[in-house]
């Protein structure tokens, strides 16, 4: 009976580290689909309505910390010379706050479906860290990730609706396509050799979203005339919503202020 | 010869080093639950597609860890086999010898049993490590790891105070309920590490555990204050457990402390796995005192001393 339960637990792990294998984790199926009898539709720029603005950040500047690299000489030599901060909060030089997620949170027409838009969006890992550090994607719209550090890389989102996966990059290995089935905002990013290593995917059901760079500012073209809810999501301080009514051909400015 | 036979000394440093061994594991194991690298090595069973992979940054720990793992399985594996032949070796020279040998051999297949069930329970331990890698850490498979890791290093320590009082026999209420609830006490933490359960669940745990402790604690001082194996390792538990207090409190100061950290800070580190460390030894030591305190521990036998 012993030795029974033995060859059982020995035959599980065995059978264990047999499955699943080493393929990579299925790749999310998009969810745009064509409505009945109608097509998918894309952003009218020509007479849409525009929304712009900027993320500004007010109050005492946070003090970044220092990446301590010292685990990985590969991610040191690559910061020689000026150790690399911690990008979790950065001030622009005109004030305004980098690495915010806009995106249009409700208020377009129910009955339109939208078109997975085909630009490449590339997430990589550079210097051990990610770039860009903030994403934005349509569901099951592709995203490339790739390394170009001589070290190795494990990708590991962590989303709460989408499956889970992890992935391993090798120096020199072909970048990997990954895409998202629905809509989460925002996926964290992480890598477990290098646990500084952060980044954010906010995955949207149309392409109306946008990241704030280094001007601080967003652009939103081609909405349909409406009233929408505008958030901004930024990983330290959170979301912010305002709403916002545009016609057609017409651009509104939407400001937003987080605080420190 | 029998388990608690002199002659069976290397048996008993051998047993002592495995659970070694194993307190060593767990040390890696909260390594790499602190410093986040549970996942730095994709695979598994090989690792980055290879037996060794590059040494750097989390795959240190986790491949580390995985070593330690196979080592410790090794070891365990090589412990219940010696228990196992030693148990069945029995002298029939004379009647006297027969009987305490009879009556010895129901503890010695209580020894053999538990060392087989530590081969299980260190199988079970990498199934559930693979599964954890292979399906990306489902909570259950890393609470369930991180509980049964206890489970294990209790094992080791229960085989190693057999070895020396004795396999048989029941443990006594307090010693029994007091090793239950720190074992309670483990699996409420490793759910809080894993983001599962709120804190407030195991500071509530500690408060009773602490209780239980004292309440086993001093009443086996106050019972046996003469025997100084009995007051010692009373004493041992007690320290132990109050040192985990104070370790708790440290790890949750770490962990608010650098919360908004960029990285796993050294402190944070040094005081979650201190504290998981030591959680272990107040498990082990609670089992090592039930075991002591039974009535029939450190028996002789057929003018054999078993202790």
């Amino acid at each position: 009976m012993k030795k029974t339960w033995i060859a059982a637990v020995v035959a599980g792990i065995v059978t264990l580290a047999s499955c699943g294998g080493d393929k990579p984790a299925e790749t999310a199926k998009s969810e745009a689909t064509a409505p009945a009898g109608g097509v998918l539709s894309t952003p009218d720029e020509a007479n849409g309505g525009t929304i712009t603005g900027k993320v500004a950040f007010t109050g005492e500047k946070p003090k970044m910390a220092t990446l301590d690299m010292s685990a990985n000489p590969a991610c040191e030599r690559a910061h020689k010379g000026a150790p690399q901060k911690s990008e979790e909060v950065v001030i622009n030089e005109n004030g305004t706050l980098k690495n915010t997620f806009v995106w249009v949170k409700s208020g377009l027409p129910a009955d339109k479906q939208w078109a997975v838009p085909t630009t490449q969006v590339s997430l990589d890992q550079n210097g051990c860290m990610y770039k860009p550090r903030v994403i934005g994607l349509m569901t099951g719209q592709n995203f490339e990730i790739k390394t170009s550090d001589p070290t190795n890389h494990n990708i590991h989102p962590q989303p709460t609706v989408n499956p889970d996966w992890n992935e391993s990059q090798s120096p020199g290995q072909a970048p990997m396509t990954k895409s998202f089935a629905r809509q989460e905002v925002m996926i964290p990013v992480k890598c477990n050799v290098h646990p500084w290593m952060r980044a954010y995917i906010g995955v949207v059901g149309h392409p109306f979203f946008a990241v704030t760079g280094d001007d601080g500012t967003f652009t939103i073209k081609g909405l349909p005339p409406g009233t929408y809810v505008i958030q901004t999501v930024h990983e330290k301080y959170g979301p912010m919503e305002q709403t916002v009514t545009v016609g057609a051909k017409e651009s509104k400015t939407v400001d937003f202020s987080y605080k420190g | 010869m029998h388990l608690n036979n002199v002659g069976s000394l290397w048996l008993r440093r051998y047993a002592v080093f495995v659970a070694c061994c194993t307190f060593g594991l767990v040390i890696a194991g909260g390594l790499v639950t602190s410093n986040d690298a549970a996942l730095s090595v994709p695979d598994w069973p090989l690792s980055w597609g290879r037996l060794v992979p590059t040494w750097e940054g989390g795959i240190r720990y986790e491949f580390a860890h995985r070593v330690a793992a196979m080592l410790v399985g090794l070891l365990t594996v090589g412990l219940a086999v010696w228990i196992h032949w030693q148990a069945k070796a029995c002298p029939t020279t004379a009647v006297g010898h027969a009987l305490a040998c009879q009556s010895e051999r129901s503890s010695d297949s209580g020894g053999t049993r538990l060392a087989w069930a530590a081969v299980v329970v260190v199988l079970l331990q990498a199934g559930l490590g693979g599964v954890a890698v292979r399906f990306v850490t489902p909570a259950w498979a890393t609470i369930a790891h991180a509980s049964m890791a206890q489970l294990f290093f209790a094992i080791m320590v229960a085989i190693c105070v057999g070895l020396y009082a004795g396999f048989g026999g029941s443990w006594a209420a307090p010693t029994l309920i007091c090793t239950v609830a720190l074992f309670a006490q483990t699996v409420l933490g490793a759910g809080v590490r894993y983001g599962v359960i709120a804190a407030v669940a195991h500071i509530a745990g500690a408060v009773l555990a602490t209780i239980l402790v004292m309440w086993a604690g001093l009443s086996i001082l106050m019972q046996h204050m003469d025997n100084p194996k009995l007051r010692r390792a009373a004493m041992l538990l007690l320290s132990i457990a109050f040192s985990q207090v104070f370790l708790g409190i440290g790890a949750l100061m770490a962990r608010v402390a650098y919360a908004d950290a960029p990285q796993p800070m050294p402190m944070m580190v040094l005081f979650t796995v201190a504290h998981v460390a030591v959680g272990s030894l107040a498990v082990g030591a609670a089992v090592a005192l039930a075991m002591l305190a039974r009535p029939d521990a450190f028996q002789v036998h057929g003018g054999m001393v078993t202790a």
